[in-house]
């Protein structure tokens, strides 16, 4: 059924997006950007047939034997069965969590946790290819994004949270930090092993334990974090990680035994999530969608902007909750903004996320496809003018050729919902109070981005948008001590950063 | 003078517990019934809204009761209507109040504590009528009210510097972390602590530009009405803070589920609320501020200084925002 998705896409394209005319060249053809295949190799990773739940420091099948397949969604083959966890394994899970932390993890000083934490950081380094290249496979990214973002800053995660652990008496002032218990944490299939570190990394070197549920479509990079664990000699119960579909993420947040919930993923989930754990002492932190605006004002630097806008929102598929998915172009500047645009898209190369070249991967799955397609036959429905590039998808897969939608109303769908996926909606404004107005119109408020070469309007821009993470002149850029995350309903709590620490301490007074 | 909600010494249908007990010595020798030289002025309890005094506009109102069950007054029964008034006044103030400098902000609330030291007896008066106290012990509660405001007072512009960061990013950009305020917060006062809680909830907030609408104790409403007729006459702008009396169980579900209330500080939601109250704040993804369950709401010591004035009630209504931008180029 993937042809059948990738047609329907295709047949959206207006014949005239097929033609570049915007080259100067006065013969409508786009210049030739074929790269020869360059195709990483996927032998560095060796797969088993069969993946079990890591609980207390062993790989135990589900209570039931039940498994289910993750699937390469480059090629829809399926690259390993992973055990389906239940109820009663996520309570086994929690018990050992208990343990570890109760008589081991919690008692060890800060000086051997940290010692740990870096112990993973350099195995994370050491077999940094082999993560990448299973990331890859596991969730369509390409391998030039797993490989120099997703696993070396999942590595600097690990590395920058293993210094606070021995210095907890430092972070807050005239509070000791101590550690919440045990920690739930689920996390998505976008950047499943960076997010796995996000998660892992603070709490461990507070004191705390784990429960990690990955994301059921990429719970393989988990998995083998899971060896990294036991490489680095890492105590049994102190990380555990169950896979399984959504309703074990239900049953961790809403397990008696635990003292901490965090959550990265859509803001529906997160709101039965924030549901789960009311009336509980329970802390939670979420991290959810967003539908970012990256405005461009008429003295920025174009060409910089527009790598700044394409890396917003085709970065990983746009299948990023911060990515900047409504551009708010100023009205002087929209139409040589758009072409080029259009012309920097004609050259975005989408297919095998092995390949080092391909800048565009597969989408995650099927039904993720399925939700962008239908978002897309929206805003054409609604009156919003589509743009595709001419490009051609591999065969089988879940592709999607990167998307700008212009003509786009504030109460279009595509300027509301998060797409998640490589769509962009250009809206325009004329004045920066406009810009503010529009680009606060939203429910969500994860990160913004601002390109202009006025270093006042800059500041002033930043003080009035409302969201987590604001980018001047720049966009999705991310860092082990920057901490992140959202206003509104884009959730609560930050990552990284002291911030990112303070979200599994309790503090009490010295 | 007739300062409004000054206790009433009077005999009558009405009147502070100091009255009370005066009222029951003098009956001894004076006649019930006996005509008293003045007539005073009584004081009527009126909500606090967008910097004005409505009456609530339901009409209702209920008769709150001494320590000892003597009658003080009618307090407004503010209805859902009302609420959505305050939640509208506080959205509206919320820009101008945030955009204060910290450090004007920090000399407005002082300046509260200023007035407050003012009508201090008046307090006293209240908080031992509302919770049965003798006037030292609700001295002591009043003294470490006013002080607790210039505890917080002075956070607006330091709170910043503590919480804030320079993030120093492993590439070549700019990077750091402030806190700014999050918007309309819903503070449900304490039941128990009429006048030290109250304010030990609604200051925390109030310092880094938050504005609020407050629903006070029921059983023990006055104190936060004459604490509206303080903020009335500050330099607090209007809608910056919002009272409400009346029945919490009438008047916190909807506060929960307003969707422009950004944040709750449930701390005096009570039990049977608790559950229902965070499962409707959830809907929209409010920050909570919540009080453990192990602690119970009557037995928390409001005069413990450290435990009752904590910087992290400060950041439980802060968003923090980071901005990155490249160097060089």
């Amino acid at each position: 059924m993937p042809g059948m998705v990738t047609d329907s896409a295709s047949s959206l394209v207006p014949a005239r997006a097929r033609s570049v005319s915007s080259w100067g060249l006065g013969d409508g053809q786009a210049i030739p950007w074929d790269y020869a295949p360059s195709p990483e190799s996927a032998e560095i990773v060796s797969l088993k047939e069969r993946y079990g739940l890591f609980i207390d420091g062993r790989e135990v099948a589900a209570s039931d034997g039940e498994t289910f397949a993750s699937v390469n969604p480059a090629t829809e083959q399926t690259l390993a069965h992973v055990a389906r966890a239940t109820a009663a394994d996520a309570d086994k899970a929690v018990r050992a969590a208990r343990r570890a932390q109760t008589r081991r993890w919690g008692n060890l000083s800060g000086r051997e946790r940290a010692k740990y934490l870096f112990r993973i950081a350099r195995i994370l380094q050491e077999r940094s290819r082999e993560f990448a290249v299973l990331e890859s496979m596991d969730s369509g990214k390409p391998i030039k994004e797993s490989r120099d973002v997703d696993v070396p800053l999942a590595a600097a995660h690990f590395w920058y949270y293993a210094g606070w652990a021995d210095k907890l008496d430092y972070a807050f002032p005239g509070r000791r930090a101590r550690p919440l218990g045990v920690a739930a944490q689920i996390i998505p299939w976008n950047f499943p092993l960076l997010m796995l570190s996000w998660k892992i990394a603070p709490a461990l070197a507070a004191g705390n334990t784990v429960v990690l549920k990955p994301a059921s479509t990429t719970p393989l990079s988990a998995l083998l974090f899971a060896d990294v664990c036991r490489q680095a000699d890492l105590p049994p119960g102190v990380v555990n990680i169950i896979t399984g579909p959504g309703e074990i993420g239900m049953a961790l947040v809403t397990h008696p035994g635990v003292d901490k919930v965090a959550f990265t993923g859509s803001t529906e989930i997160g709101k039965r999530i924030a549901r789960g754990v009311a009336g509980t002492d329970k802390a939670l932190t979420l991290e959810l969608g967003g539908k970012a605006a990256n405005i461009v004002f008429d003295d920025a630097p174009l060409d910089q902007a527009v790598e700044g806008i394409v890396n917003g929102i085709y970065f990983n598929q746009g299948e990023v909750c911060c990515a900047g998915s409504r551009l708010l172009a100023q009205e002087s500047i929209v139409e040589p903004l758009i072409d080029k645009l259009k012309d920097r898209l004609s050259t975005i190369r989408v297919g095998d996320p092995l390949d080092k070249n391909t800048d565009v991967g597969a989408i995650n799955s099927r039904a993720q496809l399925e939700k962008i397609t239908e978002l897309v036959a929206s805003g054409v429905a609604e009156g919003a003018e589509l743009y595709q590039p001419a490009c051609d998808l591999p065969d089988r897969g879940y592709f999607f050729r990167p998307t700008l939608f212009t003509n786009v109303a504030q109460s279009h769908r595509i300027a509301r919902e998060e797409i998640f996926g490589p769509v962009l909606s250009v809206l325009t404004f004329r004045t920066p109070d406009e810009a503010i107005e529009k680009a606060n119109n939203t429910v969500y408020g994860l990160s913004a981005g601002v390109w202009t070469d006025k270093g006042s309007r800059i500041l002033e821009m930043v003080s009035r948008l409302k969201a987590g993470v604001v980018w001047a002149n720049t966009f999705n850029r991310f860092d082990p001590t920057s901490p992140f995350g959202g206003y509104k309903e884009s959730g609560f709590g930050r990552e990284g950063g002291l911030h990112g620490l303070l979200a599994y301490v309790r503090l009490e007074d010295r | 003078m007739a300062t409004p909600g000054r206790p009433r010494p009077s005999p009558g249908r009405t009147g502070a517990s100091r009255a009370v007990a005066a009222r029951a010595q003098a009956a001894a020798v004076v006649p019930v019934a006996a005509v008293p030289a003045r007539i005073e002025v009584r004081k009527t309890y009126k909500l606090y809204i967008g910097g004005t005094f409505p009456r609530t506009e339901s009409g209702r109102s209920y008769l709150v009761t001494g320590a000892d069950g003597a009658p003080l007054a009618n307090a407004c029964r503010a209805s859902r209507k009302d609420l959505r008034d305050a939640v509208r006044a506080a959205r509206k103030a919320f820009d101008g109040w945030a955009a204060k400098t910290a450090m004007n902000r920090g000399q407005v609330l002082y300046r509260v504590a200023e007035l407050m030291e003012g009508r201090r007896e008046q307090f006293v008066a209240e908080v031992s009528a509302a919770e049965g106290l003798s006037p030292s012990v609700s001295r002591a509660a009043v003294d470490r009210a006013i002080d607790r405001w210039v505890w917080y007072a002075g956070w607006a512009d330091k709170i910043g510097q503590v919480l804030g960061s320079s993030n120093p990013v492993a590439a070549p950009y700019f990077n750091f972390t402030i806190p700014e305020p999050t918007g309309v917060v819903g503070v449900v006062a304490p039941e128990t602590s009429s006048l030290l809680g109250l304010v030990s909830r609604l200051a925390p907030p109030l310092v880094t530009g938050n504005t609020v609408v407050l629903i006070a104790s029921e059983r023990r409403p006055l104190p936060a009405v004459t604490l509206a007729e303080v903020l009335a006459t500050s330099d607090v702008p209007g809608g910056v803070v919002n009272v409400l009396t009346g029945r919490k169980s009438e008047l916190i579900p909807v506060l929960a589920a307003h969707s422009d209330v950004d944040a709750l500080d449930t701390w005096g939601v009570p039990e049977d609320l608790r559950l229902a109250t965070e499962q409707s704040a959830a809907e929209d993804i409010k920050r909570l501020l919540r009080r453990p369950t192990t602690v119970a709401e009557a037995r928390f010591d409001w005069l413990d200084d450290a435990a009752a004035e904590r910087p992290e009630w400060i950041a439980a209504f802060l968003e923090m925002k980071t901005v990155w931008h490249p160097i060089g180029g």
